[in-house]
């Protein structure tokens, strides 16, 4: 049978088995048709986490270095590698409010909803999307990459609203600053 | 004798707040005097007509403590929950307004909650609501500007620190309780218990499952829900509804996302003479084995097209134990209404006619 709706993959099989078979429209269709990578980044959520502290313990060594250039200068190169790496990793889609670190790897803006919270109600029996058939839920993969790692209980957080005014900017770059700022704080704090 | 809800001193005047509750709804005071609620959803009508929602509110009368108005479910066109609301309130009736984050953004939604509070709408319900492609209308843009656990926060902290998201002051802050929806019956379960807690974190103060057919799995969620606490810190009413015919079954299964109906339902209804009034009973059978449950404070009856078994329902499964849920009460605006009618009464009115033949003959 042809493929009557496009993005859906084998809807007679599929309908066959019993399962629901939305209508093949989804602004948010995958560029990728496959999901290998993210979901081995999930797998590997435990060493990603220790990798990523560690580059991020680089990153705010470096502080003074971003500061020399200016960190505004930085943002375009930086945020050209980070996005991407991290859109081969995780598929990430660069809201600039990087929470993989509490969502077990798996990047939430990858879930049709963009929901950071935790998964919707309308996940299948067999743990995929309610809108893509085809991709395993987000928050499934979520849910057992937060197992593997030593800080997965972040996931019980409650995550604040995307703000939409910082896609495409860098999450890297906001964190250090940040981090180097709560840093300088401390210390001049102890002095005082 | 004046009903338990009402205002001491006169029907017609509001309720004062009791200490520790959030709104002045009837729901509220139900839930913490500890008595068994029963909420209904009203099937919102594909109309303009005001007549059409209070003939399907008039079903639920004296039998349910709050009428839930479903916010576009499914993802279908119908006439909004505020709209229902609207009209609900001014009859006089306790709804509980769904808020779905698919087609509104935070702007719109603050607003919407300011709106529905000065209507005097007492319970509100945050939801995600389902994807688009599951309704009538798939090529629409899929807003979830905010997921409902953000949407709660908003709406509490609108509620208790009396400011909008951005942190601008509200002069009256709405006095809202506030609700979620849990779906025990979805992967990843082990994460259900918890993700209950983090709604929780965010301001649920009720929740109201998705359908439960299966009670043995939602007996396993409650006792996780129970180990950790939750059934202390938020009510939690149970979904059910009855399922119209063996078919009806199968193809919401298959159609309708998160609904989780297991096999021997199906077959008990197939091999029932009378399809319908064996899912009515099944329904009665689920309620009568979930309200054992402990930690369980109420149903929520889903009888999408089958709203006049509700009260048969509610009767048939003794859950009110002789109570009689309150049926109509006063609005608070009823009284500048009233006022206004008088004033028309009283007072001259203006004819458009008359001024336009005052005009004509009076050329200046």
């Amino acid at each position: 049978m042809a493929d009557a709706k496009p993005g859906n993959a084998a809807p007679a099989k599929k309908a066959a088995t019993g399962a629901f078979t939305p209508a093949g429209v989804s602004p948010n269709r995958r560029a990728r048709r496959s999901y290998t990578i993210r979901l081995w980044a999930v797998r590997h959520s435990r060493f990603l986490e220790w990798f990523y502290h560690r580059f991020a313990d680089l990153f705010l060594l470096l502080h003074p270095l971003w500061k020399a250039i200016g960190y505004n200068r930085v943002e375009a190169p930086i945020t050209f590698i980070e996005r991407n790496v991290k859109g081969l990793l995780f598929d990430c889609r660069m809201c600039g409010q990087c929470a993989l670190s509490s969502t077990g790897m798996s990047c939430p803006m990858n879930c049709p909803k963009q929901l950071r919270n935790g998964p919707c109600g309308g996940v299948r029996a067999n743990g995929n999307c309610e809108v893509e058939p085809d991709m395993p839920c987000v928050w499934v993969k979520a849910w057992e990459g937060s197992r593997n790692m030593v800080k997965g209980d972040a996931i019980m957080n409650v995550q604040k609203p995307v703000n939409q005014s910082l896609r495409e900017t860098s999450s890297w770059l906001r964190v250090t600053a940040q981090a180097a700022e709560a840093r300088e704080s401390a210390a001049a704090a102890k002095d005082a | 004798m004046a009903h338990i809800d009402e205002n001491p001193l006169g029907r017609h005047l509001p309720l004062d707040p009791l200490p520790g509750h959030s709104s002045r709804g009837r729901l509220e005071r139900v839930l913490r005097r500890g008595e068994f609620a029963v909420t209904a959803e009203l099937n919102p009508p594909d109309s303009a007509n005001p007549e059409d929602v209070y003939e399907r509110a008039a079903i639920f009368e004296g039998w349910v403590d709050g009428i839930n108005a479903v916010d576009a479910s499914g993802a279908n066109c119908h006439m909004s929950s505020v709209g229902i609301c609207a009209l609900l309130t001014r009859m006089g009736y306790a709804p509980i307004m769904q808020i779905a984050c698919r087609d509104k953004n935070r702007i719109a939604i603050q607003g919407d909650v300011l709106g529905a509070a000065a209507m005097g709408v007492a319970n509100m319900m945050c939801l995600t609501g389902d994807g688009v492609q599951a309704g009538d209308q798939p090529g629409a843009k899929p807003v979830f500007d905010l997921d409902c656990m953000s949407l709660l926060e908003t709406v509490r902290i609108m509620r208790d620190n009396g400011k909008f998201l951005s942190g601008r002051k509200l002069t009256t802050p709405p006095q809202v309780f506030l609700g979620a929806a849990i779906n025990p019956f979805a992967p990843p379960y082990d994460f259900r218990p918890y993700r209950l807690g983090k709604k929780i974190e965010a301001g649920a103060q009720f929740v109201q499952s998705q359908y439960c057919f299966d009670v043995p799995m939602f007996r396993d969620y409650m006792n996780k829900v129970r180990d950790l606490g939750f059934d202390e810190k938020c009510f939690i009413l149970v979904g059910v509804g009855p399922l119209a015919s063996a078919k009806t079954a199968n193809w919401i299964r298959n159609n309708v996302p998160g609904i989780h109906i297991p096999d021997a339902i199906i077959k008990r209804l197939e091999g029932a003479e009378d399809q319908k009034k064996e899912g009515k009973q099944l329904c009665i059978d689920i309620i009568n084995e979930v309200k054992e449950i402990k930690g369980v404070s109420g149903v929520h009856v889903m009888a999408y097209r089958q709203e006049e078994y509700v009260a048969e329902i509610v009767h048939e499964s003794g859950v009110l134990k002789g109570r009689t849920p309150w049926k109509r009460e006063e609005n608070p605006g009823d009284y500048r209404v009233a006022e206004r009618l008088e004033a028309l009464k009283d007072g001259k009115t203006e004819n458009q006619e008359e001024m336009a033949d005052v005009a004509a003959h009076r050329p200046h």
